[in-house]
């Protein structure tokens, strides 16, 4: 290779490395703009509300930031982002932020508890009424998202495993007509679409979550070390959070926008209520967050991430990723703690000090 | 000198042509470093380390709980449904193709229902294949050749009629029948034609398969992709990625020395 033709290729390949600042991760400092990401479900609805009526305004006003808002439609792309770097804090099940943030090295903290699955996620068996059928089995479900979870609990609770059914990834926005097919005679998923599969007369609901109370929690998680550095952040989502609770209990036309913006109305989304715990106060999510039993089912949850490998390829044992809880105990490795139930926010809220 | 007379020498073709892979792997190298700096578990850009180490996992070892090589399982499951459509499409494409192209009859009748369903765009009709065929193999392959096959038969059907009209006059001059003609004639002509058209239609292809697999499946490389993004497992991403390229490239590759060995006299009349 002659001179100048090497001479053009290392100009050019500078060139493109002054160019990956672009991939350069978000560091985390006292900043005054937030990007909060959230997508469609039941529990997570009061975030649509709260950014269309000015409540989410109105707390960032108070601490002198400003909060963006964002709805994915994806949720699985809405916690990537976050896990990118994209977003301060994002809407997740307890799972999940485990398994992605987490387990991506990115140190998250529960800021706020909303609720916890109760009926919300089922396994639905075709023409079938009892669980144990299930055996030999194909069973459709979104591989790794809390409905695989839920179908690993409801197969231990008859005394089965795994490898006595077959799983299919499915879509979930594909879930309800692929349950219109004839070779699909198991699936296990989330509402709304249990409600819609629910509708066909050999549809039977064998198992749901609400056997496995307060194990599939709904969070609205934050950076942890944004969350240090810029404490108010944290209070203004608390004070958010509760305000629009409030409204939910209190407002017609709350429930009504909510419904709408899932694209049900409000029977239909009293419906996904009746099968979700919110915690209307902070006083219930603080007793749920501080209680025992969060330990023991997080350990759960672990141990069922572990077995699929989701907490990394170097994970020993299911305590591979630390959870530390309230009273600053920790489940898991001390030195890797990556998950953080906090209830200083919630608590704050509690005692009127937002 | 005007632009379009600068010709590069050599070493010049070979400096420009690995100038923009060299560029996108330092773009990539520096991310990667600076992201795993900042943390070292980060997922977005993993070094090659991680990624040889995903791909030893995925290829060099039975996966622990069932035993079998991940990717090469994966590649088999996409790779035959991938050739067992695109020999469909081919087929069809051959046959209805010249028979709409050489035959005014036919040509009158399919001509225009070819061309209309050919602009249906075949991801919209995914849903409705799952419901009537299921979601197992045969909706993904009907998927790829309804994809692929109806561009197919019009390009075999125009190249038909790109033919010297007086190639046909010529030979009927000389006695063929129809029959004749269209094997004899046409047949011949159509087939280093065909080969190139499934060249460009394998990105399609491909697309049609991933799509398909993103949404029901238990193995193949758009499967595994889209699952592992669950976790944003972007070590296993980015080598299968590469993998399905290469293996797109590879079938192109293989598709021009066969025209290239199979017909020698193409070149000539590509140039004419």
């Amino acid at each position: 290779m002659n001179r100048s033709v090497s001479r053009f290729l290392t100009g050019a390949v500078a060139a493109a490395a002054s160019l990956t600042l672009a991939f350069s991760p978000a560091h985390a400092a006292e900043k005054k703009d937030f990007k909060v990401a959230w997508s469609i479900y039941v529990g997570w609805m009061p975030w649509g509300y709260a950014t269309d009526t000015g409540i989410v305004k109105k707390w960032a006003d108070k601490y002198g930031i400003t909060i963006e808002v964002k709805q994915f439609n994806d949720y699985v792309e809405s916690i990537n982002q976050y896990t990118a770097g994209a977003f301060d804090a994002v809407t997740l099940t307890n799972m999940d932020a485990l398994s992605i943030p987490a387990a991506g090295g990115v140190d998250t903290t529960a800021v706020i508890v909303g609720d916890y699955s109760n009926g919300n996620d089922a396994i639905i068996l075709k023409g079938k009424d009892k669980l144990e059928d299930i055996k030999g089995q194909t069973v459709n479900l979104v591989e790794f998202s809390v409905s695989h979870y839920l179908l690993a609990r409801a197969l231990e609770s008859v005394k089965l495993a795994e490898k006595d059914v077959k799983v299919v990834n499915t879509s979930d926005a594909d879930m309800a007509s692929a349950y219109a097919t004839p070779d699909v005679t198991a699936v296990a998923t989330w509402k709304p679409i249990v409600s819609t599969i629910l509708e066909s007369p050999d549809a039977k609901l064998v198992y749901d979550s609400s056997s496995i109370p307060g194990e599939i929690i709904d969070l609205m998680a934050a950076n942890t070390e944004v969350l240090k550095d810029n404490p108010k952040f944290g209070k203004a989502l608390a004070g958010i959070w509760y305000d629009t609770m409030k409204a939910l209990a209190e407002d017609k036309a709350a429930k009504e926008h909510m419904a709408k913006a899932s694209g049900t109305d409000v029977a239909g989304f009293d419906d996904q209520l009746k099968t979700t715990k919110l915690f209307a106060t902070p006083a219930d999510a603080i007793a749920f967050t501080t209680g025992a039993d969060i330990k023991a089912k997080s350990e759960l949850v672990s141990t069922f991430l572990f077995d699929k490998a989701l907490l990394g390829k170097d994970a020993k044992s299911a305590g591979a990723i630390g959870i530390e809880f309230p009273d600053k105990s920790v489940f898991g490795e001390k030195g890797n703690v990556k998950l953080r139930f906090d209830a200083t926010y919630m608590q704050a809220a509690a005692d009127g000090k937002l | 000198m005007r632009l379009i007379n600068i010709k590069p020498d050599r070493t010049w073709t070979f400096a420009l042509a690995v100038l923009p892979f060299l560029a996108l792997l330092v773009a990539y190298l520096m991310g990667s470093a600076m992201r795993l700096a900042e943390n070292p578990n980060d997922k977005l850009l993993p070094g090659f380390g991680a990624m040889a180490e995903a791909v030893k996992h995925m290829a060099l070892q039975p996966d622990p709980r069932s035993g079998i090589y991940l990717m090469w399982n994966d590649t088999l499951s996409s790779l035959s449904l991938l050739l067992t459509a695109l020999a469909v499409s081919t087929l069809i494409a051959l046959v209805v193709g010249i028979l709409i192209g050489l035959l005014p009859l036919v040509g009158a009748t399919f001509g225009p229902v070819v061309a209309v369903a050919s602009m249906v765009p075949p991801l919209a009709l995914l849903p409705i294949l799952f419901i009537i065929m299921g979601l197992g193999d045969a909706a993904k392959i009907a998927l790829i050749v309804i994809g692929t096959a109806l561009k197919l038969v019009r390009d075999v059907a125009l190249r038909v009629k790109d033919l010297p009209r007086e190639q046909i006059i010529k030979a009927q001059t000389l006695g063929a029948s129809t029959w004749q003609i269209g094997t004899r004639v046409v047949l011949p002509q159509m087939l280093p034609r065909l080969i190139d058209a499934v060249r460009l239609e394998l990105g399609p292809a491909w697309l049609f398969l991933i799509a398909a697999e993103a949404i029901a499946a238990d193995a193949g490389l758009g499967y595994r992709i889209f699952l592992v993004r669950r976790y944003l497992a972007m070590d296993v991403i980015i080598p299968y990625v590469i993998w399905i390229t290469l293996l797109a490239f590879l079938m192109d590759l293989a598709l021009r020395l066969l025209q290239q060995k199979a017909f020698p006299w193409f070149a000539g009349a590509r140039a004419a």
